[in-house]
């Protein structure tokens, strides 16, 4: 399973950069040579990908992964305007919390803090799945939120999302 | 000038200004953690909306010209947003986590959890 999906991923992003070589369509070399390719990828990286990784090439998920587009992209304005004015004005009151989540697997982690992250103003420190628990440097801690009970002052709707992606 | 041009240009000009804040802000930021928080967030916001300029162009020229070079173009400006995007918050995540652990505290800070946590497994 981890070289079919390795091997649909590398075959798929070999064309997405080719497009265009005949007409708007692939020249037969191209496809050849991208097939050779992504065989010798997914050949070499069988043992680096787990065995998990087939769930990946399920279209809902990619579904599911185009609709949260929107909801990062919508955090990710708000937060960035916030952003500006912070640094136009200066006024922060940064630190770091610990940010009780309840997340089950690596991807769901990954999601949740790379979605944190990229939302200007909070930033991933570290995840400790053992505790169940992100640290996360904010910019700017509001009054009496040092200790955040739940991810939702954090991070909004990120921690619904991601434990719908990454199951 | 017609309407694509100024969508373009009105994309072009909300990249330049993150990216100015971006810049800006590592100025005024007091230490690596707030420093991080404008250079990567600014600078990604303004490389979104770089590429959706480009994007824009390349969409535009490939439906007045029809020359398949456009849809190379803008394809690839696609998969460069979409390697930014996973690739700019491991890096900054990394940074900050590298910086607290070579014993960087975090400037002004009201709370630091992860020094307790550090704390209590006696470092």
């Amino acid at each position: 399973m981890p070289f079919i999906a390795a091997f649909i991923w590398s075959y798929l992003l070999w064309l997405v950069l080719t497009a265009g070589t005949n007409g708007l369509l692939w020249s037969t070399q191209e496809l050849i040579a991208g097939l050779i390719f992504a065989l010798i990828v997914a050949y070499a990286t069988r043992d680096v990908i787990g065995e998990k990784a087939g769930r990946f090439l399920n279209p809902v998920k990619w579904l599911g992964f185009i609709a949260y587009s929107p909801v990062l992209f919508w955090g990710m304005v708000k937060a960035n305007l916030h952003v500006a004015w912070l640094v136009i004005t200066g006024k922060i009151r940064p630190g770091i919390v610990r940010v009780p989540v309840d997340l089950e697997n690596d991807a769901q982690y990954t999601i949740m803090s790379n979605s944190i992250t990229l939302t200007p103003g909070t930033l991933t420190v570290d995840a400790c799945p053992e505790e169940k628990a992100l640290y996360v440097h904010w910019i700017k801690i509001p009054e009496g939120m040092e200790r955040p009970e739940s991810s939702e002052p954090v991070a909004g709707p990120f921690e619904k999302w991601a434990r719908r992606l990454g199951r | 000038m017609n309407w694509v041009s100024y969508l373009i240009y009105t994309f072009l000009a909300i990249s330049l200004t993150f990216n100015t804040l971006g810049s800006i802000a590592l100025h005024r930021f007091p230490d690596v953690y707030t420093r991080l928080h404008g250079a990567t967030k600014c600078t990604t916001f303004g490389t979104i909306f770089a590429v959706l300029a480009v994007f824009t162009h390349a969409l535009y020229r490939l439906h007045v010209t029809g020359d398949p070079k456009y849809l190379g173009m803008g394809l690839h400006s696609i998969v460069a947003l979409i390697a930014l995007l996973l690739t700019n918050p491991t890096g900054a995540h990394a940074i900050a986590k590298a910086a607290h652990l070579s014993g960087y505290k975090p400037a002004k800070a009201v709370i630091d959890a992860y020094e307790e946590k550090l704390g209590g497994e006696g470092k």
